[in-house]
């Protein structure tokens, strides 16, 4: 297949807006090619998008589901000759999860947190997900084992659980959410800070945060630790999230990336002592990324209207259902994690929305480097993932920021330095934190760009970067980044015209890191005790089997 | 041949630890299981044959014209309902939804008639749940209302509640206090340190009354409320409070008394009201083993857990008017397709009648009265004994069921493909 003509947007090789053929043959990007013609003369192309953060399947997902279906009353598309038919908005069926992220022009996605025990679930939702490649983050930041692993300063141990648990679930990297704070939840406490003891594990945030980074880098892993920080979701909560960047950065990375990304850094911005003067920090979270390299984050940017937030962070959501009155699921998981979620509504008039509404926006623009914020709502807690071109076009369009927050609480003017920010970012930032700066963040060599040698997934807008002004046209560029032109995933048209023409399956990454073998002993040592004690389960139905990723990518790490 | 830690197709504790000897493909030993789930393991006499019914009697056919006869009533029906699903495994359950796009039906599960309403409660408040090794390592009062374990989950006590230990409650059941309420006394109630008796149909009353102490408005209530006293109100209240982390499991009691689903919501209200002052967890006592499992594949598959029409092209829910008691009772379906489950048992009777009135397709290893009034029966392997697949245990948690012996019967995803296949010829042909 050749994609011919398109302006074409591929950072990572830093190519810039240039026309050129694009060549594609065996599901990969190739020096030349037959077949095909894409006629993209004149057209924006960029590689497939990628998302490094989203909560698109397992129990928590099908908890939203299951408790709101109010939702599912909305966002229906019935069946076609080659579509299942789809529902809901925030929390939408396995189909339209595929259907829509390749109608934006993504390829590759990520759930970013599921607990060991319950990741054969996970990985039944996604594998029902057609279309795009995805993988999922493996919870570890509450785990008993790596509690005592951490608390003992037995590292070598440490990271070959990490491994085990990567393989049990079929995982590709170390998500740690709340760190501690899913123990504590156990008996309905929390952790309040970096150095508050976890209650009968004798360690503390601090210390399983960096007993995890260095596991992550002695496993060699091709993503790094992906933390939602401690007090997450509270005013005054960014010293917490400075001192947390702080921690690691005496680490040094054993790859060519981030030795720690802060995922959804919007809901660890902010300052005042509550919620009566709550306002902005994202300058100083700016300004610290703008000084260091090394750490990243995604911006879980807000949407308003409808959510369902899903979280790790089991106290957080039941402080939200007490603070908004809202229905509320928990869910602990045996020696793991804990867990919560709850629906709400954003509004444009409630002063504390507005105001993160804006935080997110800040962080993008205020730091120089697309490269170290990524695009996402957090999908579905700051907003449903269908809303990423409406955050592209606020991005882009100062005019745009100007006409929303004339509809905002008045608020938003004084507590945030938004109003006063000029930037408007261009179609190479753009590619950046939509491709080229997640595919990094994660690890993946051939997502993200268009080098001979990557994945054979383009996106191809129908848009002429030479002609169209995204800051003045913004309602042209949002309709057009929602419907594009063509999706091509491995090499096959999935969308033509924003419709979907191909439903092909998508892959599953998984990384399978080796560990010493007197250090993988010593760990089924501690885990036979464990499953004959504590589990309610079996430990050899523990793993997920081969038969729930049938379509697996496996990524080999390790120490040896 | 031992095979170990084999999972229980029987009810919704889904214990994983069971040992099943098998000699020349033959089931001859099952170990650790209660009697309820060896039984199930062993099996007993099975549908012979695929039948079609002639001339009001069933005669032996093949599978072939079964699937053909199944897909005719499927495909010309205007509503056909496909009902079922919680003793089979969720590659089933999968093909089942599809299969319900394919001929624009409804789709229902045993939980219409089981723990529906628990869902809608949910629906309406949410649910504030745990595994349930959670609670074997932390609950040190355990709250059985309207549920019989005993008799109806013999090894969810040892395993996972009031008799179990774990890493904070290595003493078992003497770390740990057990409050019953039932309408009579039960083998469950004998293992309580207070059983509350309560009038029929009360539920929604006593729970008010416990949520009313909870908030601190006791002082309110009448000196007894639902034949209890307001002692042992009190009683009872302060043992939920006092408790380190508190389980409040319930059945069918609660569910299908007076007041249904609004019972639900009160119960959740009051694990609600009952975490301000500890950790309290609340879980439905799910019956047949992979009922759980069809609502979690339905949801991420159409949205919905259950009770899902797909007569508009699209997932409709609205139980009430799309459950399988409903559109039988409305005389909406004009078919049905019945799969691991026996409505013509378990059924109100009056729907019982209507359901008789339609063509009905039988899927599944056992003869059951449903039989009686299908007119299509196709055998099939027993999952999670002849063919693995996973289920959902009552607390969520996803596992995979084994295979243990060979046979000679289709599975029920199998059977179903069989007939999603003749739907579409079918299709194609008009």
């Amino acid at each position: 297949m050749i994609i011919k003509g398109g302006i074409v947007y591929d950072p990572t090789n830093g190519i810039f807006g240039e026309e050129m053929d694009i060549f594609l043959d065996g599901g990969k990007v190739v020096e030349e090619a037959k077949g095909e013609e894409i006629d993209a003369q004149g057209l924006l192309v960029m590689p497939g998008g990628v998302d490094a953060h989203t909560h698109i399947a397992g129990t928590k997902v099908n908890t939203g589901r299951i408790m709101r279906p109010e939702d599912a009353r909305s966002g229906l598309e019935p069946k076609t000759k080659i579509l299942r038919p789809c529902t809901g908005y925030t929390v939408p069926n396995c189909y339209a999860i595929g259907y829509r992220y390749a109608r934006m022009g993504y390829t590759t996605v990520f759930e970013a947190a599921t607990p060991i025990l319950e990741a054969r679930h996970t990985h039944e939702e996604l594998e029902e997900i057609p279309i795009v490649d995805k993988g999922a983050l493996t919870l570890f930041g509450s785990n008993w084992e790596v509690l005592e692993c951490v608390r003992d300063g037995d590292l070598d141990k440490l990271a070959a659980y990490v491994a085990w648990g990567l393989r049990a679930s079929r995982g590709y990297g170390v998500k740690v959410v709340n760190p501690g704070g899913g123990e504590a939840w156990g008996f309905g406490g929390n952790v309040k800070g970096l150095d508050d003891p976890v209650p009968n594990f004798d360690t503390t945030p601090r210390e399983i945060i960096r007993g995890l980074v260095k596991a992550n880098e002695m496993l060699n892993l091709p993503h790094s630790v992906h933390l939602h920080t401690n007090n997450l979701g509270k005013p005054g909560n960014y010293t917490t999230a400075l001192e947390t960047l702080d921690i690691v950065k005496d680490i040094a990375p054993t790859r060519d990336r981030q030795v720690l990304h802060v995922t959804h850094m919007q809901f660890s911005s902010y300052g005042g002592t509550g919620w009566r003067d709550f306002k902005s920090e994202a300058p100083q979270i700016a300004e610290y990324f703008n000084r260091n390299d090394h750490v990243t984050m995604d911006m879980g940017q807000l949407i308003f209207g409808n959510a369902t937030t899903m979280t790790a962070d089991a106290p957080l959501e039941y402080s939200n259902a007490r603070l908004l009155h809202a229905k509320w699921s928990n869910h602990d998981i045996e020696l793991e994690e804990s867990s919560g979620v709850v629906p709400l509504v954003y509004g444009r008039k409630m002063p504390i929305n507005a105001i993160q509404w804006a935080i997110g926006l800040e962080l993008a623009l205020l730091t120089e480097s697309p490269w170290k914020t990524l695009l996402t709502t957090d999908h579905p807690n700051g907003g449903p993932f269908v809303n990423y071109p409406e955050v592209i076009t606020l991005l882009m369009s100062g005019a745009k920021r100007e006409e929303e927050m004339a509809t905002l609480h008045e608020l938003v003017a004084k507590r945030t330095v938004l109003p006063t920010i000029e930037r408007e970012m261009d179609w190479g930032d753009i590619a950046v934190m939509t491709r080229a700066a997640p595919a990094k963040v994660l690890g993946l060599a051939e997502k993200g760009h268009l080098g001979v040698g990557a994945d054979a997934d383009v996106t191809v807008y129908d848009l002429r970067p030479e002609k169209i002004d995204p800051a003045r046209d913004h309602k042209r560029v949002k309709e057009a980044l929602g419907r594009v032109k063509y999706t091509i995933k491995g090499g096959e048209v999935v969308v033509r015209d924003g419709e979907i023409v191909a439903v092909p399956r998508g892959r599953t990454y998984w990384v399978d890191a080796s560990v010493p073998e007197k250090d993988a002993e010593r760990v089924q040592a501690d885990l036979v005790d464990k499953f004959d004690k504590y589990y309610s389960i079996q430990k050899s139905n523990y793993m997920v089997q081969d038969a729930y990723v049938t379509n697996p990518v496996v990524v080999k790490a390790g120490v040896i | 041949m031992i095979v170990e830690d084999v999972l229980c197709p029987f009810c919704g504790c889904l214990c994983d630890d069971i040992r099943v000897e098998v000699e020349d493909d033959r089931i001859t030993k099952v170990n650790r299981a209660c009697r309820l789930g060896a039984s199930k393991i062993r099996g007993h006499e099975r549908i012979k044959a695929p039948m079609v019914r002639e001339d009001g009697e069933l005669v032996e056919t093949s599978y072939e014209e079964a699937y053909r006869r199944a897909a005719q009533i499927l495909y010309q029906a205007k509503r056909p309902l496909l009902y079922g699903w919680c003793s089979t495994v969720c590659e089933a359950h999968k093909k089942g939804i599809l299969l319900a796009e394919e001929v624009g039906g409804v789709i229902d599960s045993t939980a219409t008639v089981c723990h529906g309403p628990s869902i809608i409660g949910i629906e309406e408040k949410g649910l504030a749940g745990a595994t349930l090794g959670q609670v074997k390592n932390r609950a040190d009062l355990i709250v059985f209302w309207g549920s019989n374990p005993a008799e109806a989950h013999p090894r969810h006590s040892l395993r996972y509640s009031t008799n179990a230990r774990g890493k904070f409650t290595e003493g078992g059941r003497s770390d740990k206090k057990v409050i019953v309420v039932d309408v009579r006394k039960t083998r469950s109630s004998k293992n309580a340190d207070k059983f509350l008796q309560i009038r029929p149909g009360t539920d929604y009353e006593v729970i008010s009354a416990l949520r009313m102490i909870v908030g601190g408005n006791g002082d309110l209530l009448p000196e007894r409320v639902a034949g209890i006293s307001k002692d042992d109100l009190v009683d009872a209240a302060e043992m939920m409070k006092a408790a380190r982390f508190g389980a409040f499991f319930f059945g069918l009691g609660l569910t299908h008394s007076r007041g249904s689903y609004k019972n639900i919501d009160n119960g959740l209200s009051l694990v609600n009201e009952l975490n301000s002052h500890t950790k309290f967890m609340i879980m439905p006592m799910r019956g047949h083993y992979n009922v759980s499992g069809f609502g979690q594949v339905c949801a991420w598959e159409t949205g919905y857990p259950m009770a899902v029409d797909f007569s508009r092209g699209f997932p409709y829910f609205n139980p009430g008017e799309t459950a399988a008691c409903d559109v039988l009772a409305n005389g909406e379906a004009d078919a049905a397709l019945v799969v691991a489950a026996d409505p013509a048992s378990n059924f109100p009777r009056s729907v019982v009648e209507k359901l008789a009135e339609i063509p009905v397709v039988q899927i599944d290893p056992f003869e059951n009265p449903t039989t009686l009034i299908s007119d299509v029966v196709i055998p099939s392997a027993v999952a999670g004994v002849e063919v693995e697949g996973t289920a959902y245990r009552m607390d969520g948690l996803s596992l995979r069921m084994k295979k243990l012996v060979t046979s000679s019967y289709p599975s029920d995803e199998e059977v179903l493909d069989g007939i999603i296949e003749e739907v579409r010829r079918l299709g194609d042909d008009n």
